[in-house]
């Protein structure tokens, strides 16, 4: 019992893979699937460079084993651009306020982004900072990824 | 005009979607593993490695252990070479070695087809030690009977340099003088740059071929060639993007074990793929510095005479070594006049992880010592810190003699009034100055000054090359390495500035490749736009003329009375549009009677340098009982010279202020006394500051053009790290009283010194 | 790619019980956020697997007939903190589950999970041994009850029985209800960090909010377990509402602490700070509950 077929969606596509079963999400999605958007900074669930949607909810990946995925709807940054190529929003905040430099942290903390923005609700500063506490990124002080988060926000809730 | 535009990073999109490359995303397939087997005791001889129960576990395919791998020793420091043996820098390691000198030194590699096989091997493999006496640290590592390190560095001393000038007998006899002498110590500290260092190595052509997590390709080529004893033109590195890199990788880490892995399997591709674990203690760490200063003073607070003795932890193998130190003595010296001044300079070897560079290379620990000193000499005069330093502060006009830069403007008088502003620092000394209860506020400041690239000490020269598409863009290919910081964003600015194109005509070829890629130096020392931007500007000024000299063929102009705007050859008088460079290049290129590809290629050798000011001011809360420090505010405040790109020199401000919180309040590598054994390498234990640890950032600017500058622009890539430790630190004793002289200000040390002053 | 042996995915309860009983050198693995931490390390290899992560049975959080609060224990924090029961009833647990990780952590770990690995510093072990919190744990031989201080043995030891499994955590109402709690965690940072100490206080006052009726307080990482302060809790009891016994209560509670000196804190620290959490717990309690304090 190496191996598992394991049947999910990814970026909305249905997809099955046999994987082994010691395998974690993020091996998965790198080396099956090549999203190389799911990046690798400790292993351990402690920088957030992995962090995925699975259902809606963010998870770091790389704790995460691959054959718990089965059923779920799995997002990456992959999956944001919309058909006609544009950026997601919260994807142009980044960009727009120069939220990203080396850009490892960048991948998991839009996915971060996603479901603040998804969950409809308003957010301050503080708060904002309390919601992307599971993701270090040494190169930004995280002052332009929230100043960011708070424009896509503010574009959300203005109908932009 | 492109420079002086908050444009886009050229990146962005690329990082923002996921496109954007790293060394572990372009892995060749059927890439093989290596972990590395390393020292379980701090000091001691590998006196054998059995390999026979790990040569058993499958998927194995080779081990390779030190009494394997060629005998040559090489530097790793990211310093460009010299050919005066005198300037080099100390080849000290081996591939794999079986004289270990720090918990974590390296043993043997096992290859495997896998991550698990190969790290079950590694676990295999029996090492049998001869132990040794070890010493963690610097100043007991100089003690007569210490355990030595480096057969040829008695008492472990890498280097000690000294000097001085002025008559310090004369001067400290003065009547009436006052003295202050304190020491001060700073952590060991690492990078943490969220993509641990990664290579992969692979061999075609009887070449070798390093793909690198590196800020410095055409170095570490040379270092790999010296390592495996190659001619360099048999090795290649490739530079995909990176993740971060801070100074750890401004060195050659595994790029000349991997490189040697891959010929004892045939050519194989192998990758080294660092843990957080390894990374924190087996790549680099910054110098742990202890300091004695020494200040004379007269009661009006001029300073007549100043010493400084530094002890500098080198760790294990000596990297960059003694520049660390030289560097922060130069700090020491340059910034506060005085009648009298000298000192001790010292870097030590230690059975501790290798400290090697770190963003802004001994600036952050000697100006912690200096600000904080200084702050304790205002608090013995009573007087207000700012009048004690803008007192004492290097004049304008000042000129350095050795390296010949010059104080141009009274920078630091303009960013201390940004920032004393912005902090409310009047009211708030007043206002905060008679506090009593078990919470208290305080604010604090601290200045600086950083160099711009190493010149004279070491050579500063960079290579660009342009070539003109069909389409009227440019490819723009450098030696000057992105890291994060913004570097192609701004080299675009810069050409298609001195071009006459707009910006997203401009092509940034980011990843540097040494079979194509023009010679550069790399992303250190905070010198890239200056030396680069120098580079861009000639090579850019020949393309020009190059385009010119067709436009004044094809137009019958002559070249004198032709410009290119926007991408258009333009009449210069009447700024009528002759023709795009599209249909140029395009003309040019397929011209029957004289065809010709339109490139240009130079080298730019920089021989000057250029101050870069500033400083930092915080606010803080301190409560007592609890032990705990909050930073409020803070506000970093740059002289970096003309802007390029004010919103990438705002995130790159903020960067390095998020890394000196960390300096101030946290971070630090802590080790077993009783085995050398690191405690606390990894990210829940390494305190690095999470967003919620922050308060907001400030940063703010005064533009004063650099004469020296192509685009008026200097140092500002490592200088923000610089001043916020002791600005926090001087913020913490107008709170409460308490000056601490030692970083990082934990709850820990907090409870130690308000014990010790009676507060609880 | 994590190094163990073989994963047994159970189906239910049962079949989870039956899989350990076949293969008793199995652990369990629920949320993974600290097994595969070890396995990662190292400390853990060759390991036979039963994941526990899929059975939906053991997620929810509700009241029982008779006012108990259940907790199954596959429940993630986030979903604890979330869950409008334990909001109107236990807020204090919510509190001192949101200090826990960052918000993915707290995706992934369960309750069940932070209970059952035995670690002193859980950010869940004060608050529910301060509520008198009993654990349901599920057999071979059937269901038994223990209080989960008894579940404690020692450092990383619980008192789970060969193929027992932790299937609820219940808090009997009378241990909840008019009760107002605070609960405070040390760290050297306000996210993704491990508790230097944890604190959980909780007080009924009497009817007129002069005096305290009851006060429990345990504490995280005073000792190799999480444990109540009785001696603290006695010194409290009776007592009026005032802060001359906000004082008493937290000298006492020194008295009642064992920590020892690590890299990560000496003991004369954690002392300190743990009378001074002991203290502002205690306020906030008073406050929630009505109480003045002047």
């Amino acid at each position: 019992m190496r191996t598992k077929t394991v049947r999910c969606t990814v970026n909305g596509v249905p997809v099955e893979k046999t994987v082994d079963v010691r395998a974690s999400l993020a091996d998965m999605l790198r080396d099956d699937y090549a999203l190389t958007s799911v990046k690798i900074g400790c292993q351990v669930g402690e920088c957030g460079a992995c962090n995925v949607l699975i259902d809606g909810e963010c998870y770091n990946s790389c704790i995460y084993l691959a054959v718990w995925a089965e059923g779920k709807s799995i997002v990456t940054v992959e999956g944001l651009k919309g058909k006609d190529g544009l950026l997601h929003p919260i994807q142009q905040a980044f960009v727009e306020e120069a939220a990203v430099q080396c850009g490892f942290c960048t991948p998991g903390l839009i996915m971060t982004a996603l479901s603040l923005l998804n969950s409809g609700k308003k957010y301050t500063r503080q708060e904002l900072r309390y919601e992307i506490s599971g993701h270090l990124c040494r190169c930004t002080g995280y002052e332009n990824i929230l100043t960011a988060l708070e424009k896509a926000i503010n574009r959300r809730d203005n109908g932009e | 005009m492109s420079v002086g535009k908050s444009v886009t990073r050229v990146d962005a999109v690329d990082k923002v979607t996921g496109m954007a490359k790293y060394t572990a995303d372009i892995f060749p397939p059927g890439t093989l593993s290596a972990k590395i087997v390393r020292s379980t005791i701090a000091h001691g001889r590998v006196l054998s490695i059995d390999t026979s129960e790990a040569e058993k576990v499958p998927g194995v395919v080779k081990i390779v252990t030190c009494f394997d791998v060629p005998k040559n020793y090489f530097p790793t420091a990211g310093h460009p070479w010299s050919t005066d043996p005198a300037h080099q820098d100390v080849a000290d390691r081996l591939m794999l070695t079986d004289r270990v000198r720090f918990y974590g030194d390296d043993v043997a590699a096992v290859i495997a087809t896998d991550d698990i096989a190969a790290a079950r091997a590694a676990r295999l493999c029996k090492v049998e030690y001869e132990e040794y006496p070890f010493v963690l640290d610097q100043v007991e590592a100089m003690q007569e009977g210490a355990p030595q390190l480096h057969e040829a560095y008695p008492n472990n001393i890498l280097a000690h340099t000294s000097d001085s000038w002025g008559d310090w007998e004369e001067a400290v006899s003065e009547p009436g003088l006052l003295c202050l002498d304190k020491w001060y110590d700073t952590p060991v500290v690492q990078h943490c740059h969220i993509e641990n260092h990664v290579c992969c190595a692979y061999m075609e052509g009887g070449r070798v071929t390093v793909i690198s997590s590196t800020q410095i390709p055409h170095i570490v080529r040379r270092i790999v060639g010296q390592a495996l004893g190659w001619p360099w033109g048999k090795v290649r590195i490739i530079k995909p993007y990176i993740g971060g890199g801070f100074g750890n990788k401004q060195d050659a880490l595994y790029e000349p074990l991997c490189a040697y892995l891959t010929t004892v399997v045939g050519g194989r591709p192998v990758k080294i793929d660092m843990s957080r674990e390894e990374t924190f203690t087996c790549s680099r760490v910054r110098h742990a510095i202890r300091y004695r200063l020494v200040t004379y003073f007269r009661r009006d607070g001029t300073f007549v005479a100043r010493s400084m003795e530094e002890y500098s932890k080198q760790g294990a193998y000596a990297s960059h070594g003694h520049s660390i130190a030289a560097k922060a003595t130069s700090g020491f010296a340059q910034l506060y006049k005085c009648k009298a001044y000298k000192f001790d300079a010292y870097t030590v070897f230690t059975n501790t992880p290798v400290a090697g560079a770190m963003r802004a290379y001994g600036m952050p620990q000697v100006t912690f010592a200096m600000e904080s000193h200084i702050e304790d000499i205002a608090v013995m005069l009573g007087m207000d810190p700012i009048q004690l330093r803008k007192k004492n502060l290097m004049d304008v006009g000042f000129v350095d003699d050795f390296a010949g830069t010059v104080n141009h403007y009274d920078s630091h008088g303009q960013c201390i009034q940004k920032g004393s502003g912005y902090i409310g620092w009047e009211e708030k000394r007043r206002k905060y100055r008679n506090q009593t209860g078990p919470v208290r506020r305080g604010v604090g400041m601290s200045v600086f000054w950083y160099n711009t690239g190493v010149w004279p000490i070491s050579l500063e020269v960079s290579a660009c090359r342009m070539v003109l598409n069909q389409d009227g863009s440019i490819q723009l290919m450098i030696g000057e390495t992105e890291i994060g910081q913004g570097a192609d964003t701004v080299f675009a600015q810069m050409a298609a500035e001195t071009v006459g194109i707009p910006v997203e005509k401009v092509h940034v070829a980011s990843t540097q490749d040494t079979d194509t890629t023009p010679f550069g130096l790399g992303a250190y020392a905070s010198r890239q736009t200056y030396v680069g931007g120098m580079a861009i500007k000639q090579t850019g000024e020949m393309l020009k003329s190059k385009i010119l000299r067709h436009a004044s063929k094809l137009s019958g102009l002559p070249e004198n009375m032709l410009d290119i705007k926007e991408g258009k050859i333009v009449h210069k008088e009447t700024g009528q549009a002759l023709m795009n460079l599209g249909e140029l290049a395009t003309h040019v290129l397929y011209s029957l009677e004289e065809s010709e590809h339109i490139a240009a290629e130079s080298t730019y050798q920089c021989k000057s340098n250029a101050y870069s000011f500033g400083c930092s001011f915080a606010e803080v809360e301190v409560d007592i009982p609890m032990c705990r420090v909050k930073v409020l505010n803070i506000v970093n405040v740059h002289d970096c010279g003309t802007l390029i790109n004010p919103k990438l020199a705002e995130a790159q401000v903020h960067g390095g202020m998020s890394m000196a919180l960390g300096y101030a309040l946290g971070e630090q590598l802590l080790f077993d006394e009783k085995t050398g054994r690191p405690l606390n390498n990894n990210f829940l234990d390494y305190k690095i500051p999470t967003a919620i640890d922050h308060p907001d950032l400030g940063a703010d600017f005064v533009e004063n053009p650099e004469p020296t500058s192509p685009f008026g622009t200097k140092a500002l890539g490592e200088p923000p790290a610089v001043p916020g430790a002791p600005a926090i630190r001087n913020a913490i004793l107008h709170a409460t009283g308490v000056a601490i002289d030692n970083i990082p200000m934990t709850p820990h040390i907090l409870f130690e010194r308000f014990k010790e002053e009676g507060l609880i | 790619m994590f190094d163990f042996e073989v994963l047994y995915e159970a189906r239910s309860v049962s079949n989870a019980i039956e899989l350990l009983c076949q293969h008793p050198k199995a652990k369990i693995i629920a949320g993974g956020s600290d097994l595969l931490i070890k396995i990662r390390e190292g400390k853990e290899t060759g390991l036979e697997l039963v994941s526990i992560f899929t059975l939906d049975e053991l997620r929810g959080v509700s009241i029982k007939e008779d006012g108990t609060l259940c907790i199954l224990p596959l429940t993630s924090f986030s979903n604890v903190i979330k869950s409008p029961v334990i909001q109107e009833n236990f807020g204090v647990l919510a509190q001192a589950l949101s200090q826990a990780g960052g918000p993915q952590i707290r995706n992934i770990a369960t309750i069940g999970g932070n209970i059952c690995n035995g670690v002193t510093s859980a950010d869940s072990a004060s608050t529910l041994l301060a509520w008198d919190a009993r654990l349901e744990l599920t057999g071979p031989s059937g269901v038994r009850l223990l209080h989960i201080e008894d579940f404690y043995l020692g450092a990383g030891k619980v008192d789970l029985k060969p193929a027992e499994i932790l299937t609820a955590i219940l808090i009997k109402k009378e241990s909840y209800s008019g009760y107002f709690g605070h609960f405070i965690k040390y760290s050297m940072r306000r996210a993704m960090d491990i508790a230097t100490i944890g604190c959980s206080v909780n007080v009924k006052l009497s009817e007129d909010k002069k005096a305290i009726s009851d006060a429990r307080i345990a504490f995280g990482v005073t000792g190799p377990v999480p444990r109540r302060a009785p001696t603290a809790e006695a010194a409290a009891r009776g007592k009026a509402v005032s802060l001359e016994t906000v004082e008493e209560f937290a000298a006492a509670a020194q008295a009642d602490i064992n920590p020892r000196t690590s890299w990560r804190a000496t003991r004369e620290f954690r002392t300190h700070i743990a009378k001074e959490m002991a203290k502002w717990a205690l306020i906030e309690s008073i406050k929630l509950a009505g109480g003045e304090l002047q």
